[in-house]
């Protein structure tokens, strides 16, 4: 009786975005009489940061300061349609919108910055840090404060902006399954190490590598946020969780977190992450979307580990020790290919 | 503990450097999340961290069986207890039949709220109990009486779509959605795979099961509704997406959506499995039939049994290799488990579709693929939707091909990988790829010696070209053709709903035509108008609020 | 239903509210006492995320009767670095130790009660202290990161 280990890989894309598109979503920013700007969607925060990304997006955009901008979102009276958080959209669909809305009221921020300094709106650029100055000669400026003050109390203009992404709903063939399915990919690739108890059939994650290709990371920490939660997921998806344990069959069944089984803190594999960036040319700042695909390759990396280590091929997820055990019994014990 | 000195977390600048610019204020930093205080002051503010004076709560009774007729509903002794104010069954529900799709034209509708003459799952909701406490709607729902005729089931994707299996669906007579009013499966055909397998040095064969797999968000699933000024109605809601459930709400309670003030957008976590819109229209109902603030919210049981999970998968797929590693071939034949009713699976196996065959280059693929009814849990939406399951098939699979070669599993994925420029099954170019560097990043760091042709290798070359071809012949059928639905882009019956005008003029995408290069699809955001991106005729429908528009 | 008067502190404040026959702590303090920090997750004892402090020892509150606190000191992270951030509400922050923020609140009860009675704690006794408390989004390396930061002096208050 002994422990095995042995190494997984897998390597997988994503398609970012709702498939064959149809799916709107809408923005809408305007300044405050303080020259912050609020943005209003009916975009969700489930946790993804939803709120964070569009509001860097927004700030990027009107070239002010990320603590300039405040996200409002969802309430169905103030903020305008959107599809939903699904299917990776979030940061892809609504962070173009955003940059649309961004950049008419950028426009016209502008416009009453250049009526205040009596220069051609197009001379103008931000600072970032609040200035709005004449390009080449940062002594002639103004405030985004006091911009938007003139506009708003002298000048009687609405700094804001309408933003709007959609990608036409397109067609299947039905004969070829033709279609254009998405815009952009994400991509990633793991391997990963466990332990495998030919004893008790006990499966360890014990190391996880990965690299993940994420378009731009909008928030290097928001993206290691997913990654990390994400690959734990699929490491949970792989070993411990379902909720019929012998599907087809619907005994057994958990309602609990007693039975409902996933890696707790003590159950984790260090997870050396790599990302690598290669923008998309129609998402936000070249922005795809990591929340979804990041669980996908552990699952197939874990159970390539596992045949690697015991030699059992375990074709049917979670893979439990029963599993596993019933594949050593079959074929006369652990038989290791170390092929990794 | 790992072993290793290396980082938790890199970026390797380094590729694609040319393709971006790095120098932005505000994009690539690492701002604290927007939400960050709320979060550690337990201040954030979840749907169920609004207070209402006279708040009710709602629970559901549930069928104990797989499948059963309803003979009858007895709710008397319920109504007459303490705290009961009110019990709502399925003819209390204005519109009690829906498929959550129908928002984007997909399907027919086929799911009650609250189920009047059968049920097709355990846990299928057919009573509503409301009272002034959790504790009092739990009793009553105990005491609710319902006289089951129990019928057969069917549990197993396969079992299900045998002929004489149990019927789940009458809309769906043989267990499987109707893609296109033309097939009982979504196909996907590129080249002639059974050709190819004949030349093939090696062909592999495997058969995989996908798990049904809870969202298990640390927030159960809810709303609470309650009566507002001038005939509205404010609802905070878990949902992920805030318009697809007013939408819902607005067609299943027939009220317009301007009488729906729906609130939410701070969520205990997600992962998919707050799209269904179960509880919004029933929470609304009941605050429309009992003038108070309502709360439907599932407790941890339901949430885990009731709530739809991520579906079961069953895949087999069959490669044709040659012995130096090069995939020719590639079939799939993958049965989703939809459970009892639609929802979203019929779509997210469209979605899977135009993955495969994953993320490479293999001159023949075939997919058949079907959305199967069983008598179990409706599935939904999670994480990976549509993508997970089949994903894991080929990755497993890949390890097969692997061994039966006898190359290093990292090649393998290497030697096949697209890249930019080449063509996908679904006939369009790929672009924008990374997969090559993402597998030598990883064999770097974990020490798998590469071979030099291997390590030179690059997503931004040696694509396109030979591999930007179609196939010069693609072996196509009429297998699982069926009748009465009408050949518009989604399965609709015949007489009962005509197609938006216009749909049935559209020719399916143009097969023929010189593939598009996918570079100029979608135009970027600086030069979308709205007027640039008029949809095609119908699309009023694409819109989640298009239900209630059109009438 | 009978109603019962109980009389407890809440954090730094003294309160008195009606208690129902039966009602558990979490119902109690969100509904009766205004707190809404501690958040229902499972009802079942299982998910910690009504985790709260009563004299100084972490509890579920789901779990507890609400008329057991009579008399007693309950903390929740409402009451959590009221003037100025505390070190793990800033650790958590600094860390990216939320998502979905849902399990956060009594992610921290339970730190705290750690740290209240072991400044110095070991990995395996962060590990151990939040064993009890569920997170699906972040796969928990980041929490355990930030209570080692306050743990090892990086992060103060």
């Amino acid at each position: 009786m002994a422990l095995h280990r042995g190494r997984g890989f897998a390597a997988i894309n994503y398609p970012i975005g709702m498939n064959l598109g149809g799916d709107p979503s809408q923005a809408l920013i305007h300044s405050n009489p303080d020259g912050k700007f609020t943005v209003a969607l009916s975009a969700i925060d489930l946790g993804q940061g939803m709120k964070s990304v569009t509001r860097q997006i927004a700030a990027e955009t009107l070239g002010v300061p990320v603590e300039d901008v405040y996200v409002d979102t969802a309430d169905s009276d103030t903020g305008p349609h959107d599809m939903g958080s699904f299917a990776s959209r979030g940061t892809h669909r609504m962070g173009n919108a955003v940059i649309m809305a961004a950049r008419e009221a950028r426009a016209v921020m502008l416009e009453a910055a250049a009526e205040e300094l009596e220069v051609d709106a197009s001379d103008l650029v931000t600072d970032g840090r609040g200035n709005i100055h004449v390009r080449g000669a940062p002594g002639r400026s103004i405030t985004t404060l006091a911009a938007a003050q003139a506009a708003q109390f002298k000048q009687g203009r609405t700094i804001a902006g309408r933003g709007i992404f959609l990608i036409p709903l397109s067609d299947v063939d039905p004969d070829t399954g033709e279609m254009t399915p998405v815009s952009t990919f994400a991509h990633a690739a793991m391997l990963v190490e466990v332990e495998v108890d030919d004893e008790t059939g006990e499966v360890t994650v014990t190391d996880m590598k990965s690299a993940y290709e994420v378009g731009r990371a909008l928030n290097p920490r928001l993206v290691e946020q997913q990654l990390r939660g994400g690959a734990w997921m699929g490491m949970s998806h792989a070993a411990w969780e379902t909720t019929e344990p012998y599907y087809p069959q619907r005994d057994h069944g958990p309602v609990d977190f007693n039975t409902y089984l996933m890696p707790g803190p003590g159950d984790l594999a260090p997870h050396h992450i790599s990302i690598l960036e290669r923008p998309a040319e129609d998402g936000p700042y070249g922005g795809k979307g990591p929340g979804e695909m990041c669980a996908n390759p552990v699952l197939p990396a874990v159970v390539n580990a596992i045949y690697d280590a015991v030699g059992v091929r375990i074709d049917e997820l979670p893979a439990t020790p029963e599993k596993i055990l019933r594949g050593l019994k079959a074929q006369g014990g652990a038989k290791p290919k170390k092929r990794l | 503990m790992s072993g290793t000195d290396q980082p938790m977390i890199d970026f390797r600048k380094q590729f694609f450097a040319n393709e971006r610019d790095d120098n932005l204020n505000e994009i690539g930093k690492p701002t604290r999340r927007q939400d960050i205080t709320g979060h550690v002051t337990g201040r954030s503010p979840f749907y169920d961290d609004h207070l209402f004076e006279g708040l009710l709560h709602m629970r559901c009774a549930r069928s104990p069986h797989h499948a059963a007729r309803i003979r009858r509903i007895d709710a008397s002794a319920a109504e007459r207890m303490p705290g009961v104010v009110r019990v709502l069954v399925g003819r209390d529900v204005p519109r009690n039949l829906n498929t959550l799709l129908s928002l984007l034209d997909f399907g027919i509708d086929d799911e009650p709220l609250l189920s009047t003459d059968r049920v097709r799952y355990r846990g299928e909701p057919v009573a509503a109990v409301i009272a002034t406490s959790d504790a009092r709607a739990r009793d009553a729902v105990a005491a609710i009486r319902v006289d089951w005729e129990p019928l057969p089931h069917v549990l197993d994707v396969e079992e299900a779509v045998k002929p004489g299996a149990p019927v789940v669906l009458d809309v769906y007579p043989t267990n499987k959605f109707v893609y296109h009013g033309k097939y009982d499966h979504q196909k996907l055909r590129f080249g002639d795979v059974e050709a190819a397998f004949r030349q093939a040095d090696i062909v592999v064969e495997g058969r995989y099961q996908m798990s049904p797999i809870e969202q298990a968000p640390m927030e159960t699933c809810g709303a609470i509704a309650a009566p507002e000024q001038n005939g509205r109605f404010v609802c905070h809601t878990s949902t992920q997406a805030l318009f697809f459930s007013l939408a819902t709400a607005s067609k299943t309670l027939e009220m317009p959506s301007s009488r729906l003030h729906f609130i939410g957008g701070t969520v205990g976590g997600g992962f998919g499995g707050k799209v269904d819109s179960i509880h919004e229209p029933l929470a609304v109902l009941g605050a429309m039939l009992t003038g108070r603030p309502v709360k439907f919210m599932w407790d941890r049981e339901e949430e885990m049994q009731v709530g739809a999970p991520r579906g079961a998968e069953r895949w087999y797929l069959k490669d044709g290799v040659m012995r130096d590693g090069r995939i020719v071939a590639r079939r799939f034949t993958g049965y989703f488990d939809s459970g009892a009713y639609t929802r979203l699976s019929s779509y997210a196996i469209i979605k899977g579709v135009g993955h495969l065959p994953g993320p490479y280059t293999i001159p023949n693929v075939s997919a058949d693929v079907y959305c199967v009814y069983t008598n179990r849990t409706p599935a939904t939406a999670m994480r990976g939707f549509g993508i997970t399951g089949v994903d894991f098939a080929i990755e497993a699979h890949m390890d097969k091909v692997a061994e039966a070669v006898g190359m290093n599993p990292v090649e393998l994925r290497i030697l096949n990988a697209y890249r930019d420029g080449d063509m996908k099954a679904h006939r369009r170019l790929a672009k924008n790829c990374a997969l090559i560097e993402c597998c030598q990043v990883v064999a770097e760091k974990a020490g798998v010696k590469l071979s030099p042709a291997m390590l030179a290798a690059a997503s931004t070359r040696d694509g396109g070209g030979e591999r930007a071809r179609l196939p010069s012949h693609t072996a196509t059928d009429e297998n699982g053709r069926v009748q009465g639905y009408q050949a518009s882009s989604y399965a609709k019956k015949g007489a009962k709903q005509p197609p938006p005008p216009g749909a049935l003029a559209l020719p399916p995408a143009a097969r023929t035509e010189a593939p598009r290069p996918a570079a100029a699809q979608p135009p970027p955001p600086s030069t979308h108008t709205p007027a640039a991106t008029a949809p095609r005729a119908g699309s009023m429908r694409f819109s989640s609020l298009s239900g209630f528009r059109k009438r | 239903m009978a109603m019962k008067p109980v009389t407890f502190t809440l954090n730094t404040e003294a309160k008195a509210a009606f208690t129902e026959d039966g009602q558990n702590l979490l119902d109690f303090l969100r509904r009766g006492a205004g707190d809404l920090s501690p958040k229902y997750g499972c009802g079942q004892g299982t998910c910690g995320a009504c985790t709260v402090l009563v004299d100084g020892e972490p509890h579920l509150s789901c779990l507890v009767l609400a008329e057991t606190v009579q008399g007693r000191r309950v903390e929740t992270t409402a009451g959590l670095g009221q003037a100025r951030p505390h070190a793990l509400q800033e650790a958590f922050m600094e860390r990216f130790a939320a998502q979905c923020g849902y399990c956060t609140p009594g992610m921290l009860m339970s730190a705290k009660a750690l740290l209240d009675r072991n400044p110095r704690p070991s990995r395996e006794e962060v590990i151990e202290a939040i064993a009890g408390n569920l997170c699906r989004c972040t796969g928990y390396e980041p929490i355990i990161a930030a209570i080692l930061d306050v743990a090892e002096g990086r992060i103060r208050a």
